[in-house]
C-alpha cells in the first residue's frame, strides 16, 4: 500500500460532533478502477471529495503519486473529476467546456484543439464540438463531462455517482464506455457509486462502505462471494440468511430447523447451544438433486413468482425461510404455492456471517 | 366561464387606462407648446438645451460608474455568500435594504459630515473626490435592487457544483467568476444595471446637496419654472427606461440556457 499510486492514510472527517469518515485506509495502484459502494450517507462521497480536496480532512493524508496533496487546493491537484450532476458550463460550447482546462493550463490554442478534436472521437461525438450543453442528452452530456475530466491528462480521474442521473438502458452503455475508456488510456479512477450491479461490474476492486469506514476491500468476485461481514452479504446481492443453532463447533455441525448441516470448516469463535447466521445466494440453490449439492432443507413453497427468463420460488422453512431462482421451461410447468419443497445446495456455498 | 373572462378583460383594461391616460395626457400636454396645434417644440427646447445635454451626459457617465462599481461589489459577494456562507444571506439580505429604509438625505448628510474636507478622508475636498463619493452614494441607493436581481441570477444556476467542476480543472476565482459564474448570470447583472441606471438618472437629494450637475436637479430645476418642458421630460424618461427594458428582453435571448433545464 505505501507504494500505492493513490494512499488515503488514515483519512478521518468530523463535521461538529458527527463523525463522518472514520479511520479510511485505501491503496490505489497506477492504473486500477477501484469503486467506492455502499448505501446513502456511508461517507463515500465525502471520501472522494476529501481526495479532490473539496474537504479538508480533520486527520489523516491523501498521497498521490508519492506526493502529499492533503494541503493542496484542487485546482493544484491536477486531478479530472465527473459529477453527478454534469455540471458542464451552459454559456461554453462542448468544445469550449473539453477544452477550458487546457486554456486554463495555458495550453497552446493548435495543440489545445487538437486535444479536444481527439476527446470528441473518444467519446464518440465528434460532430458535436459546436453545440452548447443544453442541446444534448443526459447520456451526451455526461460523456462530455468525461472528456473535459480527462483533457488536461489528469494523474487521477475521481467518477462521483455519474451515471446516477440517466436512465437504465443509457447507464448500462455508458459504463461500458468509461471503463473501456479508463482501460484504454490507463488512468487510476475511482468511481463512487450506490449501484451494486455498477460497481461489480466494472471495478478492478471494491471498497463497500458502511457508517463511516470500509467494511470490506476486495475484487468483485471476493466482495460478492466472500463478503467479509453481514452488512456486506446483504448489501451486496440478494441474500437468503438463515438463523441456526450450533450443535457440534468442532465438527462445524449446525442445526437449521429440523435439519442439520455439517459446514466445510470447524466454528473455531462459536460454542455449542449458540445463534449462528448462515448466509446462501439464490444462484447457489436448487430445488432438485444436483452434482455437488451435499445439504438439502425441507419446507413448503409459500410464493411463487414468474420473471419471464426466470422463476422465484420462496419456499417456508418454519422459523427460516429462503428463495432461490430457476430458469423457466416451457416444457415444465412452475411449481404451485403450498406444494412439499425439498432444497438443496453445496454447504460449501454457506457463508457464516459475522456479526 | 365566460362572466369569468369579461372581467378579466375589464380589470386589465382599468389597469391599461390607469397607467396609460395620464401618460397620454402627459404626451398631449407636451405637445401643445404652439399654441392651437401639436408640435415638437418642448422636445426641441428640451433636447436643444445645453444644460440638458451636460447634466443628461454627466449622469449617465455616473450611472456607468456606479453600475461597474455595483457589479464588483455585488456579484463576488452575492457569490461568495451562497457558496461559503449561506447562513450569511439574511443577514445580508436586511444590510442590503436598509437603503431603503434610510432616506438619502440621511446619508448624504453623513457623507458630508464624514468626508468634509477637514476630515481624514477628503472627498468633498476636490470636484473627482465628490464625483467619487457621489458613485458610492447611488451604488450604495442600487444595493438592494443590485444584489437582489444577482441573487436571483445566482439562484438558477448550481454555483456549487459549477464551481467546483471550474476549480478541479485548474482555475482560480478570478477565472472562475469572469469565466464561469458572471457569463451565467449576465442577464441578472444586466437587469440590476438598468435599474441603477433608471435610480442614477433621476435621483436630485444627493446630487443636489453634494452641488454636482446631474440630470436630477436640473429636472427639478425645469419643473420649478417652465410649463411645457418637464412634460416633455416626463416622457424622454419613461421612453429611457422602456428602452432599457426592451434591451433587457432582447438580450435575454442570448442567455446561456440552462444544461439541465432547457428554455
Amino acid at each position: 500500500m505505501a507504494d500505492a499510486f493513490l494512499n488515503i492514510q488514515s483519512v478521518k472527517k468530523d463535521y461538529g460532533a458527527t463523525t463522518v469518515v472514520q479511520d479510511f485506509n485505501l491503496g490505489v495502484e497506477a492504473g486500477e478502477f477501484v469503486s467506492f459502494l455502499g448505501p446513502s450517507g456511508c461517507g463515500k462521497t465525502t471520501v472522494l471529495r476529501i481526495v479532490a480536496g473539496f474537504e479538508t480532512p480533520s486527520a489523516g493524508a491523501i498521497m498521490v503519486g508519492g506526493r502529499d496533496v492533503t494541503n493542496l487546493k484542487p485546482n493544484q491537484r491536477n486531478i479530472g473529476m465527473v459529477f453527478q450532476a454534469y455540471a458542464l458550463f451552459p454559456n461554453l460550447t462542448v468544445a469550449q467546456n473539453i477544452g477550458f482546462g487546457l486554456k486554463v493550463a495555458g495550453v497552446p490554442k493548435a495543440e489545445a484543439n487538437a486535444r479536444v478534436a481527439e476527446m470528441l472521437d473518444i467519446i464518440r461525438l465528434p460532430e458535436f464540438g459546436g453545440r452548447y450543453p443544453y442541446q444534448l442528452s443526459g447520456g451526451q452530456q455526461q460523456r462530455v463531462a468525461l472528456a473535459r475530466a480527462l483533457a488536461p491528462k489528469p494523474k487521477l480521474l475521481l467518477l462521483d455517482e455519474p451515471l446516477s442521473a440517466l436512465d437504465a438502458k443509457v447507464r448500462v452503455s455508458l459504463r461500458e464506455e468509461i471503463r473501456s475508456i479508463q482501460k484504454k488510456l490507463g488512468i487510476t479512477t475511482v468511481f463512487v457509486t450506490h449501484d451494486q450491479e455498477e460497481a461489480l461490474s466494472i471495478s478492478d476492486r471494491i471498497v463497500v462502505m458502511y457508517g463511516g469506514k470500509a467494511e470490506q476491500i476486495g475484487t468483485p468476485f471476493e466482495i460478492y462471494n466472500r463478503p467479509a461481514t453481514r452488512f456486506v452479504a446483504n448489501f451486496v446481492g440478494t441474500l437468503n440468511v438463515l438463523e441456526g443453532t450450533v450443535t457440534d463447533a468442532a465438527a462445524g455441525k449446525v442445526r437449521v430447523g429440523e435439519s442439520e448441516i455439517v459446514l466445510k470448516q470447524p466454528l473455531s469463535d462459536a460454542k455449542a447451544g449458540a445463534t449462528l447466521s448462515l448466509a446462501l445466494r439464490p444462484e447457489a440453490i436448487s430445488l432438485g438433486r444436483r452434482p455437488g449439492h451435499d445439504s438439502s432443507l425441507s419446507g413448503l413453497i409459500s410464493d411463487v413468482s414468474f420473471l419471464g427468463s426466470v422463476i422465484r420460488i420462496r419456499v417456508d422453512l418454519g422459523k427460516n425461510a429462503i428463495s432461490l431462482d430457476t430458469f423457466n421451461s416451457p416444457a415444465t410447468p412452475p411449481p404451485t404455492v403450498g406444494d412439499k419443497a425439498v432444497v438443496n445446495f453445496a454447504a460449501s456455498d454457506l457463508l457464516v456471517l459475522a456479526v | 366561464m365566460k362572466a369569468g373572462r369579461t372581467w378579466a378583460w375589464l380589470t386589465f383594461a382599468a389597469g391599461t387606462a390607469y397607467f396609460f391616460i395620464p401618460l397620454i395626457a402627459t404626451l398631449e400636454f407636451s405637445m401643445r407648446m404652439r399654441r392651437g396645434i401639436y408640435s415638437f417644440d418642448a422636445y426641441q427646447v428640451v433636447l436643444g438645451d445645453v444644460r440638458f445635454q451636460q447634466t443628461f451626459g454627466y449622469s449617465v457617465l455616473v450611472s456607468i460608474f456606479t453600475i461597474l462599481l455595483g457589479v464588483l461589489i455585488v456579484v463576488p459577494a452575492a457569490y461568495w455568500i451562497r457558496l461559503k456562507m449561506p447562513y450569511l444571506r439574511p443577514v445580508v439580505e436586511f444590510i442590503t435594504l436598509l437603503p431603503l429604509i434610510i432616506p438619502a438625505i440621511v446619508i448624504v448628510f453623513g457623507y458630508i459630515r464624514m468626508y468634509g474636507s477637514n476630515s481624514p478622508l477628503p472627498f468633498l475636498a476636490t470636484a473627482r473626490g465628490t464625483d467619487l463619493l457621489l458613485i458610492i452614494g447611488y451604488a450604495t441607493l442600487a444595493l438592494p435592487y443590485m444584489y437582489r436581481a444577482v441573487d436571483t441570477g445566482l439562484r438558477t444556476i448550481d454555483v456549487r457544483t459549477l464551481t467546483e467542476a471550474a476549480q478541479i480543472l485548474g482555475a482560480g476565482w478570478a477565472t472562475i467568476i469572469a469565466r464561469i459564474i458572471l457569463p451565467n448570470v449576465l442577464i441578472a447583472v444586466l437587469s440590476g444595471a438598468f435599474l441603477t441606471f433608471a435610480i442614477v438618472i433621476g435621483e436630485f437629494t444627493m446630487a443636489s446637496l453634494l452641488n454636482r450637475p446631474a440630470f436630477g436637479p436640473y429636472l427639478q430645476n425645469i419643473g420649478a419654472n417652465r410649463a411645457y418642458e418637464p412634460a416633455a421630460l416626463a416622457v424622454i424618461a419613461f421612453a429611457i427606461t422602456w428602452g432599457c427594458m426592451s434591451v433587457i428582453q432582447v438580450l435575454s435571448r442570448f442567455a446561456p440556457k440552462s444544461a439541465n433545464q432547457p428554455n
